[in-house]
């Protein structure tokens, strides 16, 4: 547990810190009260003891102190993206010295859901506390009829987005994305389509394909795995007719020839990938599986203002965007009030398409 | 270079000073993890990751690989000792583990775990080295139907394990089922029997329900019975090590938990509790000691610990081939790779035959390490059990509640904690096994699951389950297994079998 000894070592130093400076002005009252002890029991034992839960005490009321500078909550299992970027805002905030002590906090379950909920009502006008979120969240939002939503919380930032990749195994029939669409247009349910889970970006991404196509949403065979590697296997095994997922996912399967790259979601072809856009196909659909941050609900304008300073410092610097281009992360950062209207903009379109998928009422 | 030689070179590697103390450390911290239910391997590598960053691409992954290992090995301890497994691949050592310590054998209980995870993680370790690319292209074989035909051929073999009331098994069985189908189905993206409690969206989690039925329910059991309690326990009855008799006995057990656990991990929807299943469920087949499963058989604990390593090797075999994490430890290696810039896959063995063949051997390092550290450990663990028993229990109960709550800090987490302990409770009070209700809860999900993928991408048509040659294998194999004891039983020789099925708990 090295990580967590270090961050404890930096907490109990900080603690110490705040520990010396109430020590001080416990101490003389202290004092006073040893000695009003000493009297009362020469033997020194409760002394002793009062001693011990004065400094109980000290230790209490410096506990506060113990908080780090910035807890992010990573609303999502140890080792998924939402913890992976968690984890690398931690470090870059770190080592930049934007904050000298971050800790992750990790509140698994339902699309984001939980820890969003659980953000909104224990976090409330702590301006210490951020959460972790993305495009994913939206979607769970809506079909998990969650009572806390984005509303509840105030966004700050779009951090990272990656596009949406449609591939099919090399033994595939279909060469081009064009012969993809035209099976779908003409059997929907014969065209299997292996992607993460249900409502979420790979699911909504293949809903707007089908819409674009002139085909009911509600009639597309969806096949949801716990995540892209899970559907990854059933892509290379051929079980089903095509797989979709960030490029990521693929990346190596497609370098080494035994997946072939269809389409990529981008508004235009993106740089060192051999694809071409959805669009170039004649069908309008652009989607991007974008991660965010979020500051708690009820902070002050002031409040507000210095931890858009503190994003904006951390992806501006060297080391995030050496973190970005290790992990293959696209720098999609917006702030303000453009990502407010960008947000309102994918709630209401994922809303739509949801609803036409069937997913939602 | 051949395969040999890369192997040589990496086992050079792995054995500098400073690579084996890196070794050293992570062994010792995935034990220590694993022994605490709740915090699993996947959690302490991520707490990890950001140290590593400033070591060596080889010096990290060695780390990775100790714990990895370590965390594997650490969950049998807690099961055979206290009845509380701290991993969901652990549960299956609690049933026959934990009656062999409570009869003074827990010595060679942890010793046939320790030296069966050792010689199931050395096989394994060199199956991935050498027949990785080959056992992968059988995985990919296996789509939802295969999966589901390996689900009921799981359903079939481990409700040998149900104990001899088959209506008592089964109805157990169903309360697992049900359990299982609480919260948002995967498929469908919506929510079930979760009454609008945001807790209930993500399911029940496996090892709450274990801990809660094994430990806390059988703390409820004793703590019940008062100064009537018929069974002492006996720290030490005989040997701390193992006899004679219990290498004859576990010897074989190991290598066949091997042969199960191995390729069953290396499927990337295959688990590692199913291997450990599956392997408890053939030995008890296959055991010439029937009468003492259920009462404390080795074979029992020596199969399934050995699946259970076999199969953490077997895991790194879609990881490094395919770039495919199947479990949350391997999904965080996998972010452990990456910050070195190398990307998984069908291309690694080619481009960085130095770090994978360094892993594979720090894997085989952090194996020897676990059984140098742990053996002479046994001694002390075993101490363990000398604690009067209301110590004891109360320490179990906190034990396991601190561990549920270092998990999952929620009010709600540990309100089903007591709850599932009320019920495991009741069910030991009217004698129903214990242990179906976590098998439903595991496999419950992955067969319908399967099954619906399955007939999804057929279009309903249900005659693609036995569409392929490998389904129809597992499905008359499990067939087999249901149908012969019954003509056995019907043939008047029902008396033996009986005695095969005894009650497990």
């Amino acid at each position: 547990m090295e990580a967590g000894d270090k961050d404890r070592e930096e907490t109990v130093e900080s603690a110490q810190g705040a520990l010396g400076l109430r020590a001080k002005a416990i101490l003389p009252s202290l004092n006073v009260q040893r000695r009003a002890a000493e009297e009362a029991a020469p033997d020194g034992g409760p002394a002793l003891k009062q001693f011990f839960l004065a400094s109980i005490l000290a230790g209490a009321m410096a506990l506060p102190a113990l908080a780090a500078d910035y807890k992010i909550i990573a609303p999502a299992n140890p080792g998924g993206g939402w913890d992976q970027t968690a984890r690398t805002i931690q470090t870059v905030m770190q080592a930049e010295g934007i904050s000298s002590n971050v800790q992750v906090v990790n509140v698994p379950g339902a699309g984001g859901t939980i820890g969003l909920a659980q953000f909104a009502s224990q976090d409330k006008g702590n301006p210490g506390s951020l959460i972790v979120g993305g495009y994913v969240m939206v979607g769970a939002i809506l079909t998990n009829k969650s009572p806390v939503t984005l509303k509840d919380v105030t966004p700050i930032a779009r951090l990272t987005g990656e596009y949406e990749a449609i591939v099919v195994p090399a033994s595939s029939p279909f060469q081009t994305f064009g012969d993809l669409v035209e099976a779908l247009k003409k059997d929907p349910g014969a065209v299997s389509w292996a992607g993460g889970s249900a409502g979420g970006t790979d699911h909504i991404a293949v809903g707007l394909i089908a819409k674009a196509a002139g085909v009911d949403p509600k009639k597309i065979n969806y096949i949801a795995y716990s995540g892209g590697g899970e559907a990854l296997a059933a892509i290379l095994g051929a079980q089903v007719s095509a797989g979709i997922s960030g490029y990521g996912e693929f990346e190596s399967q497609v370098k080494a020839g035994t997946l072939r790259l269809l389409a990529v979601s981008s508004e235009e072809r993106l740089e060192g990938i051999d694809a071409p856009t959805i669009k170039e196909s004649g069908l309008d659909v652009v989607v991007q599986n974008w991660r965010m941050i979020a500051a708690a609900p009820g902070l002050s304008d002031e409040q507000k203002a210095a931890v858009n300073a503190d994003i904006e410092k951390l992806v501006k610097s060297a080391s995030w965007q050496e973190q970005l281009k290790t992990k293959g992360w696209q720098d999609t950062y917006l702030a303000g009030n453009a990502f407010d209207e960008q947000l309102a903009q994918d709630v209401s379109a994922t809303e739509g398409i949801l609803k036409e998928i069937g997913l939602v009422e | 270079m051949n395969t040999f030689e890369f192997l040589m070179q990496g086992l050079l590697v792995a054995a500098q000073p400073m690579n084996l103390l890196y070794a050293l450390i992570g062994v010792t911290l995935g034990t220590a993890v694993g022994v605490l239910p709740g915090i699993g391997p996947a959690l302490t590598v991520a707490l990890l990751l950001p140290v590593t960053y400033k070591l060596d691409p080889a010096g990290s992954l060695i780390m990775f690989a100790g714990i990895y290992y370590g965390g594997m090995y650490g969950g049998s301890t807690t099961s055979i000792l206290l009845n509380t497994p701290g991993e969901s691949a652990s549960i299956v050592t609690a049933l026959e583990g934990n009656k062999m310590a409570r009869a003074g054998r827990g010595g060679p209980a942890l010793a046939t775990a320790a030296i069966g995870s050792f010689v199931a993680g050395l096989i394994a370790t060199l199956a991935l080295a050498f027949v990785a690319p080959f056992i992968v292209k059988v995985a990919l074989v296996f789509g939802p139907r295969e999966y589901f035909a390996l689900m009921v051929l799981a359903f079939v073999t481990v409700s040998s394990a149900f104990g001899d009331s088959t209506l008592r098994g089964l109805t157990s069985l169903f309360v697992g089922l049900t359990l299982a189908m609480i919260g948002i189905d995967q498929l469908s993206g919506q929510a079930r029997l979760s009454f609008g409690i945001p807790d209930l969206l993500d399911g029940i989690e496996v090892t709450t329900l274990a801990v809660a039925m094994f430990a806390i329910g059988e703390t409820l059991y004793i703590a019940a019975q008062g100064d009537r309690g018929p069974d002492k326990v006996e720290a030490v009855k005989g040997s701390v090590w193992m006899n004679a008799a219990d290498w004859a006995r576990s010897w074989k057990p190991w290598l066949r938990g091997t042969a199960i656990g191995f390729p069953i991990g290396a499927m990337p929807a295959g688990g590692a509790e199913i291997g450990t299943f599956l392997s408890y469920a053939a030995e008890k087949r296959m055991t010439k000691h029937p009468e003492e499963f259920g009462n404390g058989a080795i074979e029992g604990v020596a199969g399934p610990e050995a699946a259970n390593n076999a199969s953490a090797a077997g895991t790194l075999v879609p990881l490094l081939t395919l770039g495919l994490p199947t479990t949350a430890t391997a999904a965080i290696m996998l972010a452990g790779f990456q910050q070195y810039g190398l990307q998984p896959g069908p291309l690694l063995f080619a481009t960085n035959p130095q770090l994978v063949w360094g892993l594979i051997a720090s894997l085989l390092i952090a194996n020897l390490m676990l059984l140098v550290l742990n053996l002479p450990l046994i001694g002390l663990w075993v101490k363990l059990l000398t604690i009067p028993r209301p110590w004891l229990y109360a320490g179990i109960l906190l034990f396991a509640t601190l561990g549920t709550i270092g998990a999952n800090p929620s009010v709600f987490e540990l309100g089903m904690l007591l709850a599932f302990g009320l019920l495991g409770y009741v069910m030991r009070i009217f004698g129903y096994p214990i242990a179906p209700v976590v098998v439903g809860l595991i496999l419950g999900p992955l067969a319908e699951q399967q099954l619906r993928r399955a007939l999804a991408i057929s279009q309903g048509d249900i005659t693609t389950l036995v569409a392929s040659p490998v389904a129809v294998a597992l499905l008359l194999i499990a067939a087999a297994a249901l149908i012969i004891p019954l003509v056995l039983r019907a043939r008047g020789r029902g008396l033996v079998l009986s005695q095969l099925a005894a009650s497990e708990d």
